[in-house]
């Protein structure tokens, strides 16, 4: 399988868990986008040695797992690819703190190894949270509820067209590279002017095919913008997941969930 | 390269979202004044040859290493900057939902460090002008190498100052400034000359292309210049409140003043963030065990640190993992049942 099958492949999965029905599927997007962004800004709001304190948000990412349709497995192999960015500017923390922050027994661990491994916290509950939302959601329902609490109408219509036409362009490419790897099996990769051409006449293909997809729009009615087939409807359930869902993010961010348990046990 | 939620502070993030969000009402408003009608297909599908384009790796000659196109210049030569501005967003967009990078909180910030020193910077200053009219190849091809040179080194740069205003990552600014400024300036060149020779090949099939009429517009350079400043003061001053430990800045004005902190005002609105942040933080200025059975010793090499205490570490990491192995366990047992009663039906 190449880095492009399985980039395809993944899309096509979390598109085909949010068609879907699941109880957190059948939830407003608009709803599922709040609480997704207020999950992002409680995990960054906490101090970059809070390794224990924001562990009770798992709670909430594993309830939204277990009421959506998400493959474990489509979720996992994502999160296994931890964010390069991340862990290659993370991992100088422990040089840069040296001072000892916790014991363990006789063992000491140094402030910098708790901030570094808060960063990889960070990223897997963050990369998590988004994994859920689109995975219960799909890419329509989340641009069309973006477009619903003010993102402008040209952007939400771009975010549509794009993600249509990404799986075509990307089988196109695919195309490409496997000619180009029939042709000159010796190179794995293209060279910078075999690129030239490729990517020319890729951008060609794209420029006729918008052409055609324009007067295709035209032909059924194109205004100005793309109407999703499923409309948006704020119920009394949206409104009780919004608040249950804030209202747990206050909690874990306001009082120290794992010590005060801790504390209990002992 | 993509800054990461996982090195973002919420203000730098909110700064990153606010300054962003700016960028896009202006290409929204710029773009319904142009009125080209079959500009949405063309975005869309320029979009996704981005996305699709960024897909093909090629050998960088001379070098071993591999290199993709970005896109930024490319798009905004081919649509101009305010068309070419959303289309980016959209990519980013979609890369931060789909393949996790980024993030959604680090959005903004990307949105500004790949769309805007592109978009509305090297674009219109540099490219544009030294293209000229007429453009021959060697011009194209050293405007497109500097533009993309200038702009990559911009968002390098922002980068870098994301992310030690943000204060995660503990790498100092000129080292990480140091680390990342040769990088992209290798970067930028590919780009540059993969965005000459796309535009080149092109032009040679279909010259009216690089001379669509689009929403052109002034440089907005005094825009630039107040997000610029909005944006530094924003992340740094709110950033400072966030921070719930002392950091160097609160070190460093313990070292002059003799206490850890500066009075605050208790009125106004620093006095109002001061008390809800000491709301919020319940572990204020970050004594990991600030729990009353928590013995601070002091260490000899200085009192600026929390000591660590193994009651307070243990009883918190065992709550930690009481708390895992609950929400893990919740989630299976649900889905379980949720299995064995309804099946899963196609909505």
């Amino acid at each position: 399988m190449t880095p492009i099958d399985r980039a395809i492949s993944h899309l096509h999965s979390l598109d085909a868990s949010a068609r879907l029905d699941s109880p957190l599927g059948r939830l407003d997007a608009r709803a599922k986008v709040l609480v997704t962004l207020g999950f992002l800004v409680t995990v960054a709001s906490f101090g970059r040695h809070q390794l224990l304190q924001p562990l009770p948000l798992v709670i909430l990412l594993s309830a939204g797992w277990a009421l959506s349709e998400i493959p474990v497995r489509s979720l996992g192999f994502r999160l296994a690819i931890a964010s390069p960015v991340a862990v290659l500017i993370g991992m100088w923390n422990p040089l840069f703190e040296p001072e000892p922050m916790l014991r363990l027994g006789s063992m000491v661990v140094s402030a910098g190894w708790v901030s570094f491994l808060s960063i990889l916290e960070r990223f897997l509950l963050g990369m998590a949270a988004v994994l859920l939302l689109i995975g219960s959601t799909g890419v329509d329902a989340v641009a069309a509820a973006l477009g619903r609490l003010g993102v402008p109408r040209v952007l939400v219509t771009q975010l549509l067209l794009l993600y249509r036409y990404v799986f075509v362009l990307a089988a196109e490419v695919e195309r490409m590279l496997r000619a180009h790897s029939l042709r000159a099996p010796n190179r794995p990769r293209p060279e910078l002017r075999t690129v030239r051409s490729m990517l020319g006449e890729l951008l060609l293909r794209s420029l006729a095919r918008a052409e055609r997809v324009h007067a295709a729009m035209l032909c059924r009615g194109f205004a100005g913008e793309l109407r999703a087939v499923t409309p948006l409807r704020l119920g009394l359930g949206d409104a009780l997941f919004v608040l249950a869902g804030l209202g747990f993010l206050a909690l874990v961010r306001l009082a120290d969930l794992p010590r005060a348990i801790g504390n209990l046990l002992r | 390269m993509h800054m990461s939620d996982a090195l973002l502070s919420p203000a730098v993030g909110g700064a990153g979202w606010l300054a962003s969000a700016a960028f896009v009402a202006h290409s929204t408003r710029r773009l319904a004044g142009a009125a080209d009608p079959g500009a949405p297909a063309l975005m869309g599908l320029l979009g996704a040859f981005v996305f699709a384009g960024q897909m093909i790796n090629f050998t960088i000659p001379g070098t071993g290493s591999s290199g993709h196109l970005g896109g930024g210049l490319l798009l905004a030569a081919l649509l101009g900057p305010h068309a070419a501005f959303l289309v980016m967003t959209s990519v980013l967009t979609v890369q931060a939902l789909l393949f996790g990078d980024g993030g959604l909180l680090a959005l903004g910030c990307n949105v500004v460090n790949l769309g805007v020193f592109t978009c509305f910077l090297a674009y219109p200053l540099l490219f544009r002008p030294l293209v000229g009219v007429h453009a021959t190849a060697r011009r194209l091809t050293v405007a497109a190498l500097l533009a993309a040179v200038v702009g990559l080194q911009l968002g390098a740069i922002a980068v870098v100052l994301e992310t030690t205003v943000s204060g995660i990552s503990r790498l100092p600014f000129a080292t990480f400034l140091a680390f990342m400024a040769p990088i992209h300036l290798a970067i930028g060149a590919v780009e540059g000359l993969v965005t000459a020779a796309v535009l080149l090949y092109v032009t040679s099939t279909r010259p009216e292309l690089l001379h669509r009429k689009h929403a052109e517009g002034r440089p907005l350079l005094p825009v630039l210049v107040v997000f610029a400043l909005a944006t530094g003061l924003l992340g740094g001053l709110l950033s400072w409140f966030a921070s719930t430990r002392p950091d160097g800045l609160e070190w460093a004005v313990g070292r002059v003043s003799g206490s850890e902190e500066l009075p605050v005002p208790s009125n106004g609105l620093s006095g109002a963030l001061a008390r809800w942040q000491e709301k919020t933080a319940l572990l204020p200025d970050y004594s990991f065990g600030s729990a009353p059975e928590a013995e601070v010793e002091s260490l000899p090499d200085g009192p600026a640190w929390p000591a660590p205490d193994a009651g307070t570490s243990l009883s918190g990491l065992l709550g930690g993992v009481v708390v895992l192995v609950l929400a893990l366990g919740t989630g299976l047992v649900l889905r379980w049942g949720r299995s064995r009663g309804i099946g899963a039906r196609v909505r």
